[in-house]
């Protein structure tokens, strides 16, 4: 036997550092035709500043699934089509997306409008529908394949303000009268009865129930008037216009609530977090998700550090905690789903979905008959010490404080609102 | 005071600050289809270019959101009067103007709109001026400077085009093209040259009122969709080719959207306002200060 030489040594150095990623590269790379996935997303419109980061997301989780080898092996290949934020634009997309691009499974688009026109067409083909940002869609299609990732559940009526009434009666002096202000749109009306609802459960007077259309310009007569009722507690519905329109009335009338807050969306934008500012200081806003310490799952911070250099250069939301959990979390939903059953048969995605807890980027999540979480994960936040208009603070831990649910909590109530002054 | 005679006059102030914003929407839609003739539909949604142009202006300089919008008016004077050039070239000329040229306008907003979103994303843009967060109080009523600056600036501009279009050779070519574009000729004025003209000033304002909505509020690429019922019907109401009208009935506008928004709920505002829209055209076909055909 002759020894080695330093030269063989080389060569076999060489030779193993050419062959070992070889290897790796043939277990882990996906081959086969790819697993398509196909959905509508609203890349312009009304709904495209949520509907954009959501595909940023989701390509994100297809990078993510396609570098770990695919799924079932195979490459995930994203097909999706701008549904202009148009619900009437959503049929057609999934039955092109169904019977001509021969999609293997669907998910959805960004928020009930949405939807809603999907559903029909994805239950005529029978296909497992995982929803984002959908409130009690399935309440009248009773689809035993539709999934929600949405944290308000399916008692929407008994549970969404539940946080919001929790953390106000939970003050002292207790509050007696509420004002109930909201957009005239079907989240927002759900979301005012149930408000509505608790309310008259804890015993507080409604002393203003008023929506007001889309198409309110001035919100300073509604803040008047609200403030003219003279209540403890204000629990206001509006999206990001009407917010900052309320937000900014609210701050010139110098008002002074004991508590203001609810599912005002906009905020949640940072493009809104930066103009607002101070003016957020003590709003309890409805949320789905916060930088807080109480709030990190695997996953979730490294999902963060991805989007935001990309919506930096997509011009999209910078901040990314709204949407893009959300969103990547719609995927693993279906990307575990399809690993356990280990092929694409849509009977029984939909039964392992309603059997089995799902680990994602927003935390663990099992599904009800109906398709929505099985406990609401309603998160009502608090602003608190937000200085000037500058980014860094929205990054940083105790500037938006979760204060319900209590398992999550990560600051106490500050009161009161004040709009800033 | 009573509680309700401070709500009132709340109303009422705040409804005349609402009603200097839409004069400002207006005036320039006053001059392309009252005077005009040309059914600008894309107006708003130049506003709403102006808006996010000072907005994403505002970001870099610090100037003033309203100073940067009366910068921005002489390109938009010369974008508007290149419309104007390829509508007349493409409709106008033929006569196809109604309907294909009420389509060429719809594209051109489409465009906007989309443009908007491809080159500075879909999110809402926001210039905050040093005086937005200010609020004068005359005794019960409040005055907040977000909506009493960029009323007062856009008032004043539209005085100042009343004037040019009362006082000057041109103004006054414009005011006659709308009633008679022949005879124009025979003072040997080009009645295309005035139009293109007036058309560029009526987009200009639109720069101008962009301006005002962006120290209001937020805006993003379809921002302009909630104004386009409004604008039409308040040059409507205000008598197609008169500016004074159209100042009138965007405050008497703002007014009664306001005061119904604090005495019966705003879902009732629009309903009401253009419920006095149809009350007025009833008894005014020609609208406030139209002159009978």
């Amino acid at each position: 036997m002759t020894g080695i030489s330093r030269r063989d040594m080389g060569r076999l150095a060489l030779a193993a550092a050419a062959a070992v990623p070889a290897t790796a590269r043939a277990q882990t790379a996906p081959s086969g035709p790819p697993i398509r996935i196909g959905y509508s997303m609203s890349l312009s419109g009304g709904l495209a500043p949520n509907g954009r980061p959501a595909l940023t997301a989701h390509k994100i989780w297809a990078e993510d699934v396609n570098a770990k080898g695919g799924l079932l092996g195979r490459p995930v290949e994203l097909v999706n089509y701008d549904d202009q934020s148009s619900g009437a634009q959503v049929p057609g997309i999934y039955t092109k997306l169904i019977d001509v691009d021969k999609v293997d499974l669907v998910v959805s688009g960004y928020a009930t409008a949405i939807i809603a026109p999907a559903m029909p067409v994805v239950m005529q083909r029978n296909m497992c529908f995982v929803s984002l940002f959908g409130t009690g869609v399935n309440t009248d299609f009773k689809y035993d394949r539709y999934f929600s990732v949405n944290c308000t559940g399916s008692q929407v009526k008994e549970t969404f303000a539940k946080g919001f009434m929790d953390i106000a009666m939970s003050m002292d002096p207790r509050p007696r009268t509420i004002a109930l202000v909201n957009l005239d749109s079907d989240f927002h009306q759900r979301t005012a009865e149930s408000a509505r609802f608790l309310a008259k459960e804890r015993g507080l007077r409604v002393v203003y129930d008023r929506a007001y259309p889309p198409s309110t310009v001035d919100f300073g007569p509604i803040m008047r008037a609200v403030a003219a009722a003279r209540p403890d507690i204000v629990f206001a519905g509006s999206y990001p216009p009407d917010t900052a329109g309320l937000l900014r009335a609210a701050s010139e009338q110098r008002v002074n609530f004991q508590m203001m807050g609810g599912p005002m969306i906009g905020p949640h934008a940072t493009a809104q977090k930066l103009q607002l500012g101070p003016i957020l200081n003590n709003l309890v806003v409805w949320d789905v998700y916060a930088p807080e310490p109480t709030l990190q799952f695997p996953g979730t911070k490294e999902l963060i550090d991805r989007y935001q250099p990309i919506a930096a250069r997509e011009n999209t939301d910078a901040l990314g905690y709204y949407v893009p959990p959300m969103a990547y979390a719609q995927m693993q939903v279906l990307e575990q789903a399809v690993r356990r059953v280990g092929k694409i048969d849509q009977a029984a995605l939909a039964a392992d979905m309603h059997a089995n807890q799902f680990d994602t980027v927003i935390g663990p999540l099992r599904f009800d008959a109906m398709g929505e979480w099985t406990e609401e994960r309603n998160l009502y936040t608090q602003y608190q010490g937000v200085q000037g208009n500058g980014i860094e603070q929205f990054k940083r831990t105790g500037t938006q404080v979760v204060l319900y649910p209590a398992r999550y909590k990560s600051g106490e109530l500050r009161k009161p609102f004040t709009a800033g002054a | 005071m009573d509680p309700d005679l401070v709500l009132l006059l709340n109303g009422i102030v705040s409804g005349l600050l609402l009603g200097g914003l839409y004069a400002a929407a207006a005036a320039g839609l006053s001059v392309s289809f009252g005077m005009l003739d040309v059914v600008n539909i894309a107006h708003p949604a130049f506003m709403v270019l102006g808006a996010i142009l000072v907005a994403l202006l505002w970001g870099a300089t610090g100037i003033d959101p309203l100073i940067l919008s009366i910068l921005l008016t002489p390109a938009f004077w010369a974008l508007g009067a290149a419309l104007y050039v390829a509508y007349h070239h493409f409709f106008e000329r033929r006569g196809d103007e109604a309907i294909q040229g009420l389509a060429f306008f719809f594209g051109i907003m489409f465009i906007i709109e989309v443009g908007l979103v491809l080159t500075v994303g879909p999110d809402q843009h926001f210039a905050d001026a040093s005086y937005a967060n200010t609020t004068w109080r005359m005794g019960e009523v409040d005055l907040p400077l977000r909506m009493l600056v960029p009323a007062l600036v856009a008032l004043s501009a539209i005085a100042g085009l009343s004037v040019f279009l009362r006082r000057t050779f041109i103004g006054r070519a414009i005011a006659a093209v709308a009633q008679d574009r022949e005879a124009l000729r025979l003072l040997a004025i080009n009645p295309t040259r005035i139009k293109r003209l007036a058309f560029g000033i009526s987009i200009a304002f639109a720069a101008l009122a962009g301006g005002a909505l962006v120290v209001v509020q937020p805006v993003d690429a379809w921002s302009g969709h909630v104004f386009i019922g409004r604008v039409f019907a308040i040059v409507i109401m205000g008598g197609l080719s008169s500016l004074g009208g159209c100042v009138l009935a965007a405050l008497a506008f703002g007014v009664v959207e306001n005061v119904t928004a604090t005495f019966y709920g705003p879902s009732w505002s629009p309903a009401v306002a253009f419920g006095c829209l149809l009350l007025v055209l009833a008894i005014r076909p020609q609208g406030l200060f139209g002159r009978a055909a």
